[in-house]
């Protein structure tokens, strides 16, 4: 804005210059305040769905959080005609899973970012690269069914929650790829020249100068990939159907999540149960929301220093 | 310490592309030997063939022979890395590792080989930025990170980070270019120094630089465009710059190219 009126001011007072090269054309301010107004439009257009499912999420469900119960109880022994209980259950469930699923892909993902970006050439490189493009458009779903099939239908397991984890796996470790990609390849070729030329081997090179200086960058793709999964709802439905109870054994038995307890809660007609939806609702938004900001405050803990 | 490079009939590849051929010189110990010559003649690309840097594009390879005192680097049990901790390299931009502090940019080739001695690494990273000519202004900031200082102290800093590591020759990639006449000056008078120990070679396109600094100067060019480029002459300095024996180097040289 500073550059814009400062810019306006010379303009003014530049009184000997001539017409055609002094004074702003009117069609080229007429246009300035028309692309103005449409991107002010879109930005608030865009803003509307957002604001609105915030606002009815806090209003419909925000009684819930207050009560300390939420946090501290489970919906064990309370049918959906009571009122009471808490969510603590599917708050773990939805931790745990999406603990274990980081777990997994993290290490798969930032290895395959490597390969690509610092060893691949030729046409292994382009099959995994595509691979990854492929795995990036699996609907959830597809994901979901694929690891039934698998893990129940194949091998003849039960549904648990480590399989609800394989299933998210799936859909994290391309996004962890392609972010990680991303900020390997903004390190500046010349650094890598650099440690080389000081006889630095290869893999200590991207060990202790490429991936510290894009650390920041890889650990904020990490968590936002996090949260991606976190809402994911159809692996849950599909390999981890809701129970009321705590239950934490990942190859045991059913495992509550928060989206599942949304869907549970949601199919039921009774007020508390409709309340304890958009409670639910509302601490995975939380969740998802910290996380977010945990991501971008990463990037202030960056190691490069200037 | 220092040693002497010669190379023969090498001709340098980017896959199916001839770079460079033909090129054929010796540069003596302790002595400073500057590269000149129009921009793509392939100056930087033979000054990357003596520490296998070129290498790491891919598809880059030499035919012909560089040894380092009788010894071939590109004899088959010969490591790249290895050839690269005797040959050292600074580049044409300050590339200080932005995630370190200047001491950790100077002990950096030290400490990522394995050396953990608190102690060695002090005296080395003192005496490398002492050689540097840098120890005075950093002495009292040296946790500060490296990327905050001037483009001439982290050129310098990038020489300190060079020679902490000991190497014989001295590989250097126009490392004046980004520099303003000052920090130029002090580069120059520090290559000055650093002949006493090492073998140094420069890439320059600052003819006034070459005749400053090299003891010796080789001229290179393109044949014609398209074809490879190739060294037209090597000489005293001195020679180079008031009797050439080609007309390619004095039409170079006094301006009246191409």
């Amino acid at each position: 804005m500073s550059t814009l009126s400062t810019a306006d001011e010379a303009v003014a007072t530049r009184t000997v210059a001539s017409d055609a090269f002094g004074r702003k054309s009117g069609a080229r301010a007429v246009k300035d305040q028309l692309a103005r107004a449409l991107m002010w439009g879109a930005f608030l257009v865009a803003l509307i769905p957002l604001v609105w499912i915030l606002g009815a999420t806090i209003v419909k469900g925000g009684h819930m959080l207050v009560d300390a119960d939420w946090w501290g109880k489970s919906q064990a022994g309370i049918t959906a005609r009571r009122e009471g209980g808490g969510a603590v259950h599917a708050i773990q469930g939805t931790l745990i899973q999406a603990g274990v699923t980081a777990l997994i892909s993290v290490p798969i993902g930032v290895l395959t970012a490597v390969y690509l970006v610092e060893y691949g050439r030729g046409r292994l490189a382009k099959a995994v690269s595509f691979m990854v493009d492929i795995l990036t458009g699996i609907p959830s779903i597809v994901a979901a069914l694929f690891i039934y099939a698998l893990w129940v239908t194949t091998l003849g397991f039960q549904r648990v929650g480590f399989a609800v984890c394989l299933a998210l796996t799936m859909l994290m470790i391309p996004t962890v790829v392609r972010s990680t990609e991303e900020m390997l390849k903004l390190v500046p070729n010349e650094l890598r020249e650099a440690a080389y030329a000081l006889g630095v081997p290869k893999w200590k090179t991207i060990m202790k100068v490429v991936i510290p200086t894009s650390f920041s960058g890889i650990i904020t793709g990490v968590l936002l990939g996090l949260a991606r999964v976190m809402g994911e709802t159809a692996p849950l439905i599909i390999l981890g159907p809701y129970t009321a109870v705590i239950a934490t054994n990942l190859f045991g038995g059913l495992m509550p999540t928060l989206p599942t307890m949304i869907y549970q809660n949601y199919s039921e007609a009774n007020q508390p149960a409709i309340d304890r939806t958009w409670g639910a609702a509302l601490t995975l938004i939380l969740i998802i929301f910290l996380l977010n900001l945990l991501g971008r405050f990463a990037g202030r803990f960056s190691k490069v220093k200037s | 310490m220092a040693k002497r490079i010669d190379v023969k009939d090498l001709d340098i590849y980017y896959g199916d592309f001839k770079a460079v051929e033909g090129v054929t010189l010796t540069v003596e110990p302790r002595s400073v030997t500057a590269f000149i010559g129009p921009s793509g003649c392939g100056k930087s690309t033979v000054l990357r063939t003596l520490n296998r840097m070129h290498e790491v594009i891919p598809g880059g390879r030499v035919d012909g022979t560089v040894t380092l005192d009788d010894q071939d680097l590109y004899a088959a049990s010969m490591d790249p890395v290895a050839v690269r901790r005797t040959v050292g390299m600074v580049f044409q931009r300050p590339n200080p590792f932005p995630t370190m502090s200047i001491r950790d940019n100077v002990a950096a080739g030290l400490k990522l080989n394995g050396i953990k001695n608190k102690k060695t690494l002090d005296e080395v990273v003192e005496r490398s930025l002492q050689g540097a000519n840098l120890w005075n202004e950093v002495k009292d900031r040296l946790d500060k990170p490296g990327a905050g200082l001037s483009g001439g102290q982290q050129q310098r800093l990038c020489i300190a980070r060079a020679i902490a590591v000991d190497p014989q020759v001295l590989l250097m990639d126009e490392p004046c270019s980004a520099l303003d006449p000052i920090s130029t000056l002090a580069i120059e008078d520090l290559i000055n120094d650093l002949k006493s120990q090492y073998t140094v070679v420069i890439v320059t396109h600052n003819m006034q630089q070459a005749a400053r600094v090299s003891d010796q100067t080789a001229f290179f060019n393109l044949k014609a465009t398209g074809e490879p480029g190739r060294l037209v002459e090597v000489a005293d300095t001195q020679k180079i710059f008031s009797n050439p024996s080609e007309k390619a180097t004095e039409d170079y040289i006094s301006g009246r190219f191409g």
